[in-house]
Protein backbone atom coordinates (compact mmCIF):
# COMPACT_ATOMS: atom_id res chain seq x y z
CA UNK A 1 0.00 0.00 0.00
CA UNK A 2 1.29 3.31 -0.87
CA UNK A 3 1.34 5.62 2.05
CA UNK A 4 2.79 8.40 0.65
CA UNK A 5 -0.20 10.66 0.29
CA UNK A 6 -1.18 9.99 3.95
CA UNK A 7 2.49 11.07 5.25
CA UNK A 8 2.22 14.18 2.37
CA UNK A 9 -1.25 14.87 4.45
CA UNK A 10 0.51 14.96 7.73
CA UNK A 11 3.11 17.02 6.55
CA UNK A 12 1.19 19.60 4.87
CA UNK A 13 -1.03 19.89 8.21
CA UNK A 14 1.81 20.00 10.33
CA UNK A 15 3.85 22.78 8.63
CA UNK A 16 0.44 24.78 7.91
CA UNK A 17 -0.73 24.62 11.52
CA UNK A 18 2.85 26.44 12.76
CA UNK A 19 2.81 29.22 10.47
CA UNK A 20 -0.83 29.30 11.34
CA UNK A 21 0.12 29.41 14.85
CA UNK A 22 2.73 32.31 14.30
CA UNK A 23 0.45 33.96 12.05
CA UNK A 24 -2.94 33.77 14.33
CA UNK A 25 -1.59 34.83 17.45
CA UNK A 26 -0.82 38.54 16.75
CA UNK A 27 -3.85 38.75 14.23
CA UNK A 28 -6.23 37.26 17.03
CA UNK A 29 -4.60 39.86 19.43
CA UNK A 30 -5.28 42.41 17.30
CA UNK A 31 -8.82 41.64 16.60
CA UNK A 32 -9.65 41.23 20.11
CA UNK A 33 -8.48 44.44 20.96
CA UNK A 34 -8.57 46.97 18.12
CA UNK A 35 -11.34 49.43 17.70
CA UNK A 36 -10.15 50.41 14.62
CA UNK A 37 -12.44 50.60 11.65
CA UNK A 38 -10.57 48.14 9.85
CA UNK A 39 -11.72 45.80 11.90
CA UNK A 40 -14.67 44.12 10.38
CA UNK A 41 -12.96 44.18 7.19
CA UNK A 42 -10.55 41.87 8.60
CA UNK A 43 -12.82 39.97 10.06
CA UNK A 44 -14.85 39.12 7.09
CA UNK A 45 -11.72 38.30 5.27
CA UNK A 46 -10.70 36.03 7.69
CA UNK A 47 -13.83 34.01 8.06
CA UNK A 48 -14.40 33.90 4.20
CA UNK A 49 -12.85 30.78 3.69
CA UNK A 50 -15.45 29.26 6.21
CA UNK A 51 -18.26 29.65 3.74
CA UNK A 52 -16.57 30.43 -0.02
CA UNK A 53 -16.28 27.48 -1.69
CA UNK A 54 -12.76 26.15 -1.81
CA UNK A 55 -12.92 25.82 -4.95
CA UNK A 56 -13.48 29.74 -5.37
CA UNK A 57 -10.65 30.24 -2.79
CA UNK A 58 -8.65 27.34 -5.07
CA UNK A 59 -9.06 29.40 -8.33
CA UNK A 60 -8.02 32.63 -6.83
CA UNK A 61 -5.16 30.82 -5.85
CA UNK A 62 -4.36 29.18 -9.92
CA UNK A 63 -5.12 32.44 -11.14
CA UNK A 64 -2.41 34.66 -8.85
CA UNK A 65 0.33 32.48 -8.61
CA UNK A 66 -0.05 31.37 -12.59
CA UNK A 67 3.51 32.42 -14.03
CA UNK A 68 1.20 33.70 -16.85
CA UNK A 69 0.23 36.61 -14.23
CA UNK A 70 1.90 39.66 -12.97
CA UNK A 71 2.23 38.61 -9.37
CA UNK A 72 3.35 35.10 -10.04
CA UNK A 73 6.23 35.69 -13.01
CA UNK A 74 7.54 38.34 -9.96
CA UNK A 75 7.82 35.31 -7.45
CA UNK A 76 9.12 32.83 -10.76
CA UNK A 77 11.69 35.61 -11.90
CA UNK A 78 12.67 37.38 -9.01
CA UNK A 79 12.48 34.54 -6.29
CA UNK A 80 12.38 31.45 -8.36
CA UNK A 81 9.57 30.15 -6.70
CA UNK A 82 6.94 28.07 -8.47
CA UNK A 83 3.57 28.12 -5.70
CA UNK A 84 1.07 26.20 -8.65
CA UNK A 85 1.04 22.59 -8.40
CA UNK A 86 4.26 22.41 -5.74
CA UNK A 87 4.08 21.70 -1.59
CA UNK A 88 4.63 25.52 -1.18
CA UNK A 89 1.40 26.98 -2.66
CA UNK A 90 -0.32 23.62 -1.10
CA UNK A 91 0.95 25.24 2.65
CA UNK A 92 -0.07 28.80 1.24
CA UNK A 93 -3.37 28.25 0.07
CA UNK A 94 -4.04 25.79 3.37
CA UNK A 95 -2.91 28.51 5.70
CA UNK A 96 -5.01 30.98 4.17
CA UNK A 97 -7.91 28.03 3.82
CA UNK A 98 -7.75 27.22 7.95
CA UNK A 99 -6.98 30.68 8.93
CA UNK A 100 -10.67 31.28 10.75
CA UNK A 101 -10.20 28.10 12.14
CA UNK A 102 -6.79 29.09 14.00
CA UNK A 103 -8.34 32.72 14.31
CA UNK A 104 -11.52 32.24 16.19
CA UNK A 105 -10.79 30.15 19.04
CA UNK A 106 -7.52 32.29 20.22
CA UNK A 107 -9.25 35.55 19.61
CA UNK A 108 -12.27 34.58 21.78
CA UNK A 109 -10.36 33.08 24.19
CA UNK A 110 -8.41 36.41 24.64
CA UNK A 111 -11.28 38.28 24.49
CA UNK A 112 -12.76 36.27 27.38
CA UNK A 113 -9.63 36.95 29.49
CA UNK A 114 -10.89 40.26 31.90
CA UNK A 115 -8.91 42.85 31.30
CA UNK A 116 -7.92 43.80 34.40
CA UNK A 117 -5.03 40.92 34.26
CA UNK A 118 -3.68 42.18 31.79
CA UNK A 119 -3.58 46.04 32.93
CA UNK A 120 -1.92 45.13 36.47
CA UNK A 121 0.70 43.45 33.85
CA UNK A 122 0.88 46.72 32.29
CA UNK A 123 0.93 48.61 35.65
CA UNK A 124 3.73 46.30 36.60
CA UNK A 125 5.55 47.87 33.83
CA UNK A 126 5.49 44.50 31.40
CA UNK A 127 5.08 45.68 27.80
CA UNK A 128 2.55 44.26 25.18
CA UNK A 129 4.24 41.37 24.09
CA UNK A 130 5.63 40.18 27.33
CA UNK A 131 2.21 40.50 28.92
CA UNK A 132 0.70 38.54 25.83
CA UNK A 133 3.03 35.60 25.68
CA UNK A 134 3.82 35.60 29.87
CA UNK A 135 -0.21 36.30 31.05
CA UNK A 136 -2.53 36.05 28.21
CA UNK A 137 -1.69 33.21 26.45
CA UNK A 138 -0.62 30.61 29.36
CA UNK A 139 -4.27 31.60 30.90
CA UNK A 140 -5.89 30.40 27.32
CA UNK A 141 -4.55 27.12 26.53
CA UNK A 142 -7.65 25.32 25.96
CA UNK A 143 -8.42 28.08 23.01
CA UNK A 144 -4.89 27.56 21.82
CA UNK A 145 -5.16 23.79 21.93
CA UNK A 146 -8.73 23.83 20.14
CA UNK A 147 -7.25 26.98 17.55
CA UNK A 148 -3.96 23.66 16.92
CA UNK A 149 -6.23 20.61 16.64
CA UNK A 150 -8.86 22.48 14.43
CA UNK A 151 -6.83 24.15 12.10
CA UNK A 152 -4.60 20.76 11.91
CA UNK A 153 -7.83 18.57 11.12
CA UNK A 154 -8.93 21.15 8.78
CA UNK A 155 -6.33 21.07 6.38
CA UNK A 156 -6.30 17.48 6.58
CA UNK A 157 -9.52 17.36 5.34
CA UNK A 158 -9.17 20.06 2.63
CA UNK A 159 -9.66 18.68 -0.95
CA UNK A 160 -11.15 21.34 -3.32
CA UNK A 161 -8.02 24.17 -2.56
CA UNK A 162 -5.80 21.69 -2.97
CA UNK A 163 -7.59 19.68 -6.10
CA UNK A 164 -7.25 23.15 -7.60
CA UNK A 165 -3.74 24.45 -7.03
CA UNK A 166 -1.78 21.30 -6.22
CA UNK A 167 -3.19 18.92 -9.18
CA UNK A 168 -2.25 15.37 -7.86
CA UNK A 169 1.67 15.18 -8.52
CA UNK A 170 2.63 11.95 -6.32
CA UNK A 171 4.79 12.81 -3.53
CA UNK A 172 4.80 16.87 -4.19
CA UNK A 173 0.88 17.62 -3.91
CA UNK A 174 -1.33 14.09 -3.72
CA UNK A 175 -2.24 14.05 -0.57
CA UNK A 176 -4.63 12.04 0.63
CA UNK A 177 -8.06 13.04 0.09
CA UNK A 178 -7.03 13.71 -3.49
CA UNK A 179 -5.76 9.99 -3.64
CA UNK A 180 -8.91 8.69 -2.84
CA UNK A 181 -11.03 10.71 -5.25
CA UNK A 182 -8.48 9.31 -7.87
CA UNK A 183 -8.87 5.34 -6.72
CA UNK A 184 -12.58 5.85 -6.90
CA UNK A 185 -12.43 7.59 -10.18
CA UNK A 186 -10.18 4.34 -11.18
CA UNK A 187 -12.77 1.83 -9.27
CA UNK A 188 -10.25 0.98 -6.58
CA UNK A 189 -12.31 0.64 -4.04
CA UNK A 190 -10.33 -0.91 -1.22
CA UNK A 191 -7.52 1.45 -1.90
CA UNK A 192 -9.48 4.22 -1.32
CA UNK A 193 -11.02 2.62 1.68
CA UNK A 194 -7.56 2.08 2.97
CA UNK A 195 -7.17 6.10 3.05
CA UNK A 196 -10.58 6.77 4.26
CA UNK A 197 -10.26 4.59 7.39
CA UNK A 198 -7.05 5.90 8.49
CA UNK A 199 -8.08 9.50 7.72
CA UNK A 200 -11.46 8.94 9.69
CA UNK A 201 -9.54 7.14 12.58
CA UNK A 202 -6.99 9.54 12.67
CA UNK A 203 -9.09 12.81 13.26
CA UNK A 204 -11.32 10.96 15.54
CA UNK A 205 -8.74 10.19 17.67
CA UNK A 206 -7.64 14.04 17.54
CA UNK A 207 -10.99 15.38 17.55
CA UNK A 208 -11.69 12.95 20.83
CA UNK A 209 -7.95 13.98 22.79
CA UNK A 210 -8.78 17.98 22.40
CA UNK A 211 -12.45 16.88 23.91
CA UNK A 212 -10.88 15.06 27.00
CA UNK A 213 -8.05 17.51 27.44
CA UNK A 214 -10.37 20.61 27.60
CA UNK A 215 -12.94 19.21 29.22
CA UNK A 216 -10.92 18.08 32.18
CA UNK A 217 -11.06 14.25 31.75
CA UNK A 218 -7.87 13.45 31.61
CA UNK A 219 -6.91 15.82 34.54
CA UNK A 220 -9.63 13.67 36.53
CA UNK A 221 -8.85 10.80 35.51
CA UNK A 222 -5.42 11.53 36.55
CA UNK A 223 -6.02 12.51 39.88
CA UNK B 1 3.07 66.83 45.44
CA UNK B 2 0.54 65.12 42.82
CA UNK B 3 -1.71 67.91 40.96
CA UNK B 4 -4.58 65.94 38.76
CA UNK B 5 -6.54 68.60 36.64
CA UNK B 6 -8.22 66.70 34.17
CA UNK B 7 -11.87 66.10 32.04
CA UNK B 8 -12.87 63.35 30.45
CA UNK B 9 -16.61 62.66 28.99
CA UNK B 10 -17.37 59.29 30.53
CA UNK B 11 -20.51 57.22 29.06
CA UNK B 12 -22.53 55.82 32.25
CA UNK B 13 -25.39 54.22 33.04
CA UNK B 14 -27.23 57.91 33.49
CA UNK B 15 -26.00 58.74 29.97
CA UNK B 16 -22.78 60.99 29.30
CA UNK B 17 -21.28 62.42 32.51
CA UNK B 18 -18.66 65.34 32.72
CA UNK B 19 -16.17 64.10 34.99
CA UNK B 20 -13.96 67.55 35.74
CA UNK B 21 -11.78 67.58 38.22
CA UNK B 22 -9.06 69.27 40.16
CA UNK B 23 -7.15 67.43 43.36
CA UNK B 24 -3.92 67.98 44.71
CA UNK B 25 -2.33 65.33 46.76
CA UNK B 26 0.90 65.51 49.29
CA UNK B 27 3.12 62.80 49.45
CA UNK B 28 2.94 60.33 51.53
CA UNK B 29 -0.86 61.50 52.08
CA UNK B 30 -3.37 58.50 52.54
CA UNK B 31 -6.37 60.11 50.22
CA UNK B 32 -9.97 58.28 50.00
CA UNK B 33 -12.28 58.21 47.12
CA UNK B 34 -15.50 58.78 48.21
CA UNK B 35 -18.94 58.64 46.76
CA UNK B 36 -21.70 57.51 44.87
CA UNK B 37 -20.87 54.81 42.18
CA UNK B 38 -20.49 55.82 38.87
CA UNK B 39 -19.32 59.03 40.43
CA UNK B 40 -16.33 58.98 38.53
CA UNK B 41 -13.72 57.45 41.29
CA UNK B 42 -12.24 54.49 39.49
CA UNK B 43 -11.97 56.29 36.15
CA UNK B 44 -9.94 59.06 38.30
CA UNK B 45 -7.86 56.35 39.38
CA UNK B 46 -7.19 54.79 35.63
CA UNK B 47 -6.84 58.04 34.28
CA UNK B 48 -4.06 58.24 37.30
CA UNK B 49 -2.45 55.15 36.46
CA UNK B 50 -2.60 56.04 32.90
CA UNK B 51 -5.09 52.94 32.03
CA UNK B 52 -7.56 55.73 30.73
CA UNK B 53 -6.52 58.96 29.05
CA UNK B 54 -8.22 62.09 29.66
CA UNK B 55 -9.49 64.30 27.27
CA UNK B 56 -8.20 67.07 28.29
CA UNK B 57 -6.38 68.16 31.28
CA UNK B 58 -2.60 67.69 33.33
CA UNK B 59 -1.45 65.34 35.86
CA UNK B 60 2.40 66.01 37.15
CA UNK B 61 3.97 63.64 40.04
CA UNK B 62 6.47 64.33 42.30
CA UNK B 63 7.56 67.29 39.57
CA UNK B 64 7.55 64.71 36.39
CA UNK B 65 4.77 65.58 33.95
CA UNK B 66 2.81 62.45 33.40
CA UNK B 67 -0.07 64.04 30.91
CA UNK B 68 -0.29 66.89 28.86
CA UNK B 69 -2.99 67.41 26.77
CA UNK B 70 -1.43 71.08 25.64
CA UNK B 71 1.41 69.36 24.43
CA UNK B 72 0.91 65.65 24.02
CA UNK B 73 2.95 64.05 27.14
CA UNK B 74 1.09 61.12 28.20
CA UNK B 75 3.74 58.73 29.89
CA UNK B 76 2.92 55.03 29.20
CA UNK B 77 1.20 52.77 32.46
CA UNK B 78 4.58 50.95 32.42
CA UNK B 79 6.74 54.07 33.14
CA UNK B 80 4.39 55.24 35.94
CA UNK B 81 5.30 52.61 38.55
CA UNK B 82 1.84 52.60 40.04
CA UNK B 83 1.24 49.75 42.43
CA UNK B 84 -2.53 48.99 41.31
CA UNK B 85 -4.80 46.63 43.36
CA UNK B 86 -7.62 45.80 41.48
CA UNK B 87 -11.46 45.40 42.46
CA UNK B 88 -11.52 41.72 41.15
CA UNK B 89 -7.67 41.38 42.18
CA UNK B 90 -6.66 40.50 38.96
CA UNK B 91 -4.60 37.77 40.41
CA UNK B 92 -3.07 35.98 37.62
CA UNK B 93 -4.59 32.53 37.11
CA UNK B 94 -1.68 30.52 36.21
CA UNK B 95 0.79 31.33 38.47
CA UNK B 96 0.89 30.67 42.09
CA UNK B 97 0.92 33.38 44.94
CA UNK B 98 4.59 33.51 45.27
CA UNK B 99 4.71 33.35 41.23
CA UNK B 100 2.41 36.23 41.01
CA UNK B 101 4.27 37.87 43.16
CA UNK B 102 7.58 37.29 41.50
CA UNK B 103 6.57 38.38 38.37
CA UNK B 104 5.75 42.12 39.53
CA UNK B 105 9.63 42.55 40.94
CA UNK B 106 11.33 44.86 39.43
CA UNK B 107 14.46 43.66 39.95
CA UNK B 108 14.09 39.89 39.62
CA UNK B 109 16.97 38.63 41.86
CA UNK B 110 14.82 40.47 44.76
CA UNK B 111 13.99 37.23 46.12
CA UNK B 112 14.29 38.99 49.81
CA UNK B 113 11.16 41.11 49.04
CA UNK B 114 9.09 38.48 47.98
CA UNK B 115 9.67 36.53 51.07
CA UNK B 116 9.30 39.76 53.59
CA UNK B 117 5.90 40.56 51.96
CA UNK B 118 5.10 36.87 51.97
CA UNK B 119 5.68 36.78 55.83
CA UNK B 120 4.40 40.80 56.05
CA UNK B 121 0.30 39.74 54.56
CA UNK B 122 0.73 36.28 56.50
CA UNK B 123 0.94 34.45 53.21
CA UNK B 124 3.14 31.66 53.87
CA UNK B 125 0.66 29.02 54.15
CA UNK B 126 -0.31 29.27 50.13
CA UNK B 127 2.87 30.25 49.06
CA UNK B 128 2.60 27.51 46.01
CA UNK B 129 -1.47 27.81 46.10
CA UNK B 130 -2.76 29.30 42.36
CA UNK B 131 -5.57 31.48 42.88
CA UNK B 132 -8.27 30.17 42.55
CA UNK B 133 -8.19 27.98 45.74
CA UNK B 134 -7.88 31.47 48.15
CA UNK B 135 -10.27 32.90 49.72
CA UNK B 136 -11.53 36.84 48.87
CA UNK B 137 -9.71 37.75 51.57
CA UNK B 138 -6.59 35.79 51.00
CA UNK B 139 -7.07 36.88 47.17
CA UNK B 140 -6.64 40.52 48.37
CA UNK B 141 -3.69 39.90 50.56
CA UNK B 142 -1.97 38.86 47.63
CA UNK B 143 -3.01 41.36 45.47
CA UNK B 144 -1.64 43.91 47.64
CA UNK B 145 1.25 41.83 48.66
CA UNK B 146 1.90 42.10 45.24
CA UNK B 147 0.82 45.34 43.87
CA UNK B 148 3.93 46.25 46.59
CA UNK B 149 6.34 43.76 45.17
CA UNK B 150 6.69 46.63 42.33
CA UNK B 151 8.25 48.94 45.42
CA UNK B 152 5.63 51.73 43.78
CA UNK B 153 5.78 54.90 44.61
CA UNK B 154 2.14 55.33 44.64
CA UNK B 155 -0.69 52.77 45.65
CA UNK B 156 -3.86 53.21 44.35
CA UNK B 157 -6.74 50.65 45.32
CA UNK B 158 -9.81 50.36 44.11
CA UNK B 159 -12.40 49.80 46.32
CA UNK B 160 -10.36 46.61 47.63
CA UNK B 161 -12.12 45.80 51.02
CA UNK B 162 -16.02 46.09 49.64
CA UNK B 163 -16.14 42.13 48.84
CA UNK B 164 -14.82 41.14 52.38
CA UNK B 165 -16.83 40.31 55.41
CA UNK B 166 -16.16 42.80 58.75
CA UNK B 167 -13.48 40.85 60.33
CA UNK B 168 -11.39 40.65 57.39
CA UNK B 169 -12.08 43.51 56.23
CA UNK B 170 -10.72 45.31 59.59
CA UNK B 171 -7.52 42.77 59.60
CA UNK B 172 -6.68 44.18 55.56
CA UNK B 173 -7.05 47.58 57.15
CA UNK B 174 -4.11 46.85 59.36
CA UNK B 175 -2.46 44.91 56.69
CA UNK B 176 -2.66 48.19 54.61
CA UNK B 177 -2.02 50.74 57.09
CA UNK B 178 0.99 48.61 57.97
CA UNK B 179 2.13 48.38 54.28
CA UNK B 180 1.03 52.38 53.80
CA UNK B 181 3.85 53.37 56.83
CA UNK B 182 6.53 50.79 56.21
CA UNK B 183 7.14 52.07 52.44
CA UNK B 184 6.29 55.46 52.46
CA UNK B 185 3.71 55.25 49.93
CA UNK B 186 1.23 57.75 48.92
CA UNK B 187 -1.61 55.97 48.55
CA UNK B 188 -5.21 56.60 46.89
CA UNK B 189 -8.40 54.42 48.11
CA UNK B 190 -11.80 54.06 46.65
CA UNK B 191 -13.82 53.46 49.90
CA UNK B 192 -17.72 53.46 50.75
CA UNK B 193 -17.48 52.64 54.62
CA UNK B 194 -16.98 55.55 56.35
CA UNK B 195 -15.45 53.70 59.39
CA UNK B 196 -12.63 52.40 56.96
CA UNK B 197 -11.68 55.64 55.74
CA UNK B 198 -11.56 57.21 59.28
CA UNK B 199 -9.32 54.75 60.24
CA UNK B 200 -6.99 54.75 57.13
CA UNK B 201 -7.07 57.94 55.49
CA UNK B 202 -6.06 61.86 56.13
CA UNK B 203 -7.95 63.18 53.07
CA UNK B 204 -10.71 62.73 51.37
CA UNK B 205 -12.15 63.83 48.43
CA UNK B 206 -16.00 63.48 47.87
CA UNK B 207 -16.84 62.95 44.41
CA UNK B 208 -20.28 63.82 43.05
CA UNK B 209 -21.24 63.31 39.05
CA UNK B 210 -17.70 64.16 38.22
CA UNK B 211 -17.13 67.24 40.42
CA UNK B 212 -15.37 67.11 43.74
CA UNK B 213 -18.17 67.98 46.15
CA UNK B 214 -16.13 68.71 49.41
CA UNK B 215 -12.62 67.80 50.59
CA UNK B 216 -10.63 67.46 53.98
CA UNK B 217 -10.18 65.62 56.57
CA UNK B 218 -12.42 62.73 57.29
CA UNK B 219 -13.57 64.23 60.15
CA UNK B 220 -13.89 67.63 58.63
CA UNK B 221 -15.80 65.42 56.03
CA UNK B 222 -18.40 63.27 57.71
CA UNK B 223 -18.44 64.20 61.45
CA UNK B 224 -18.05 68.16 61.94
CA UNK B 225 -20.36 68.21 59.09
CA UNK B 226 -23.66 67.78 61.34
CA UNK B 227 -22.68 67.96 64.98
CA UNK B 228 -25.86 69.11 67.29
CA UNK B 229 -24.92 67.24 70.02
CA UNK B 230 -27.62 64.65 69.31
CA UNK B 231 -27.63 60.71 69.07
CA UNK B 232 -28.70 60.49 65.62
CA UNK B 233 -28.14 57.16 62.77
CA UNK B 234 -29.77 56.11 60.00
CA UNK B 235 -31.39 53.28 59.17
CA UNK B 236 -33.57 51.36 57.02
CA UNK B 237 -36.60 49.75 59.02
CA UNK B 238 -36.63 46.05 58.88
CA UNK B 239 -40.02 45.02 60.46
CA UNK B 240 -42.65 46.66 62.57
CA UNK B 241 -44.44 44.68 65.08
CA UNK B 242 -47.21 44.86 67.79
CA UNK B 243 -46.75 44.85 71.06
CA UNK B 244 -49.41 45.28 73.40
CA UNK B 245 -50.00 49.42 73.10
CA UNK B 246 -46.51 49.96 71.23
CA UNK B 247 -45.17 49.15 68.20
CA UNK B 248 -41.08 47.61 68.07
CA UNK B 249 -39.43 48.56 65.01
CA UNK B 250 -36.49 46.58 64.32
CA UNK B 251 -34.08 49.27 62.08
CA UNK B 252 -30.78 48.29 60.39
CA UNK B 253 -28.61 50.95 61.33
CA UNK B 254 -24.66 50.09 59.59
CA UNK B 255 -24.36 46.58 59.90
CA UNK B 256 -26.23 46.29 63.16
CA UNK B 257 -29.82 45.87 64.05
CA UNK B 258 -31.27 47.78 66.77
CA UNK B 259 -35.17 47.56 68.29
CA UNK B 260 -37.22 50.76 69.04
CA UNK B 261 -40.22 51.40 70.76
CA UNK B 262 -42.64 53.80 68.69
CA UNK B 263 -46.52 54.58 69.31
CA UNK B 264 -49.05 54.24 66.67
CA UNK B 265 -48.56 57.96 65.55
CA UNK B 266 -45.24 57.49 64.66
CA UNK B 267 -45.70 54.35 62.87
CA UNK B 268 -48.50 55.83 60.48
CA UNK B 269 -46.06 57.29 57.81
CA UNK B 270 -43.31 54.79 58.16
CA UNK B 271 -42.87 51.75 56.39
CA UNK B 272 -41.09 48.37 56.60
CA UNK B 273 -38.25 49.33 53.98
CA UNK B 274 -38.14 52.69 54.27
CA UNK B 275 -34.58 55.40 55.43
CA UNK B 276 -35.28 56.23 58.81
CA UNK B 277 -33.53 58.11 61.54
CA UNK B 278 -33.26 57.25 64.80
CA UNK B 279 -32.07 60.26 67.77
CA UNK B 280 -32.54 60.03 71.04
CA UNK B 281 -33.58 63.88 72.54
CA UNK B 282 -34.02 63.90 76.38
CA UNK B 283 -31.30 61.85 78.26
CA UNK B 284 -27.66 60.63 78.12
CA UNK B 285 -26.69 57.79 76.42
CA UNK B 286 -24.75 54.83 77.84
CA UNK B 287 -21.41 54.73 77.29
CA UNK B 288 -18.78 51.78 77.67
CA UNK B 289 -16.06 50.10 76.37
CA UNK B 290 -16.44 46.97 74.16
CA UNK B 291 -13.72 44.04 75.91
CA UNK B 292 -13.29 40.76 74.33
Amino acid sequence: MDWQPLILTFQLALVTTVILLLLAIPLANWLATSKSRLKPIIETLVSMPLVLPPTVLGFYFLIAFSPNNVFGSWLNDWLGIRLVFSFGGLVIASVIYSLPFMVHPIQSGLATLPNSIKEAAFVMGKSKTATLIKIQLPNIKPALLTGIVLAFAHTVGEFGVVLMIGGSIPGKTKVASIAIYDQVEALNYSAANFYSIVLFIITFAILLSVYLINGGYIKRFLR
Amino acid sequence: MISIQIEKKLDGAEGVMNLQLHLSIQKGQFVTLYGDSGAGKTSTLRMLAGLMNPDKGKISVFDKTWFDSSNGINLKPQLRNIGFVFQDYALFPHLTVAENLQFALKDKQNQLLVDQLIDMMELDHFKNTKPEKLSGGQKQRVALARALAQQPEILLLDEPLSALDLKTRLKLQEYLLKAHQEFELTTGLISHDIGEINKLSNKVFVLEKGQLKKEGTPSEVFIDQNISGKFKFKGEVLKIEREEVVYIVSVLIQNEIVKVIARKEEIETIEVGDQVVVASKAFNPVIYKITH
